[in-house]
């Protein structure tokens, strides 16, 4: 077993889907952050056989309705003093603005200069997305 | 009502309204002449619809309105990179109302989301078409005097076709409908719109040749199947004439169908169909200028 320091102060995004880890890094711009991060992947889980994990020595703000979008089953704990503090359960947000790109060409985001790429939830049993605009869905990966 | 991008943003109730005042248009056309004196309506049409464009022109002129506007993305400040947004806030400063043609999908939502003045969607791509699918629902309520109880047969490219989706989702908010949807494999309707079918409990059938379901219809819809859409010049040959309405197929239908179509058509009806009194297309581009009057005075609020 891999040991990562435990955190004193900071925020532990947990319950990752495998593999997700990097996007959600990449999405949350934590190579911008000056504090430690560790990213924790295929680690032991008991809900899901392996999951990643992301531990930030830092309490940043980070926006839970991005992390609810990339995988609503993400938990984010917050430390403090060494303890969970508080635990955050994750949800499909309503709608996310600029976090992924409409991938239809024939969209008037991939020619309007400064628009928004908005997604709007429009089926929540089925995690479902489409473009504020053109209506195209968002196809997950 | 400040903004209409798809059909479904009216509700079956001010859809009622404005084919009534339609109708109240075509019974005496003279009466509204004036209705909208001082009123100016841009047209603008970043993509050339010669057909879309007049109709909406027609309609404010027979209103006692003015129109500007322009026919092409060339003739436009597009053509040197403004973007949709900018060109509609200047646009708001000289117009009452914006009739907007663009072809992205969802250009109308980014125009509608920047001016306070009514903007009209006059197609956006393979998007939303709304004054068509109200110029489709006025045509069935005219020819037919109900928007209920009707076996809607839906004939051509289903997968491809915006003014067939749009209607389909537009008939289904009424009552007891039927859909009968001819088309080859390769251009029947796509899933969200056969889901939405399904999961609606709706009476559809799908069909290949439409000699086989012509006789049941109250109404077809006949749309262009394109050659570059098949898969293959075999089934294209075997399948091209089932999607060809002629005087032959007609003596199946009711002596009441009524045969609509967008247009323009290509060679998909016959023109020895046009003497047919169930060919109904050209009334239905008449009832086109006729809804558009009813929904610029509705926009408006000109009473």
């Amino acid at each position: 077993m891999l040991n990562i320091d435990s955190l004193e102060k900071g925020l532990v995004i947990d319950h990752i889907q495998a593999g997700k880890s990097m996007e959600i890094y990449r999405v949350l711009e934590l190579d911008k952050l000056d504090c430690s991060v560790a990213i924790i992947k295929n680690a032991r889980s008991k809900k899901t056989e392996r999951k990643d994990i992301i531990k930030i020595e830092d309490r940043i703000d980070i926006d839970l309705d991005v992390l609810g979008f990339i995988d609503p089953h993400i938990t984010v704990n917050i430390i403090d003093g060494g303890q969970i503090i508080e635990k955050k359960q994750m949800k499909l947000p309503e709608r996310v603005t600029n976090v992924v790109k409409c991938k239809n060409p024939r969209c008037i985001t991939s020619v309007e200069q400064e628009l928004d790429q908005v997604f709007c939830l429009t089926n929540p049993e089925k995690a479902q997305y489409r473009c504020l605009y053109c209506e195209q869905e968002y196809a997950r990966k | 009502m400040k903004k209409l991008i798809s059909p479904l943003d009216l509700s079956t109730g001010e859809i009622d309204e404005i084919i009534a005042l339609a109708d109240r248009i075509m019974e005496n056309p003279s009466a509204f002449a004036h209705k909208c004196d001082g009123k100016i309506l841009a047209t603008l049409f970043f993509e050339p619809s010669t057909r879309t464009r007049l109709s909406f022109e027609a309609a404010m002129l027979s209103l006692g309105g003015k129109v500007l506007g322009f026919s092409s993305a060339n003739s436009s400040s597009a053509a040197k990179g403004e973007s949709v947004a900018d060109t509609v806030r200047t646009v708001e400063c000289y117009a009452d109302i914006i009739a907007m043609r663009h072809p992205k999908e969802g250009a109308a939502t980014v125009a509608a989301s920047k001016v306070e003045c009514p903007l009209i969607n006059a197609g956006d791509g393979g998007h939303q078409h709304p004054t068509q699918t109200l110029t489709d629902l006025l045509t069935i309520h005219r020819e037919k005097g109900r928007l209920d109880n009707l076996t809607v047969g839906l004939c051509g490219d289903l997968k491809f076709g915006r003014t067939v989706h749009s209607l389909i989702r537009a008939m289904m908010r009424y009552q007891n409908i039927k859909f009968i949807l001819v088309s080859p494999k390769e251009l029947q309707v796509p899933d969200y719109i056969r889901d939405d079918l399904v999961n609606g409990g709706f009476d559809f059938e799908e069909v290949e040749r439409l000699e086989d379901a012509i006789g049941a219809m109250d109404i077809l819809y006949m749309t262009r199947v394109q050659r570059e859409r098949f898969f293959n010049e075999e089934d294209y040959i075997r399948l091209r004439d089932s999607y060809i309405l002629d005087a032959e197929k007609m003596t199946m239908a009711k002596s009441d169908m009524i045969v609509m179509h967008p247009l323009p058509r290509v060679n998909e009806i016959s023109t020895e169909v046009d003497s047919d009194p169930r060919a109904a297309y050209f009334r239905q581009a008449r009832c086109g200028k006729f809804v558009r009057m009813a929904l610029i005075m509705k926009m408006l609020e000109v009473e």
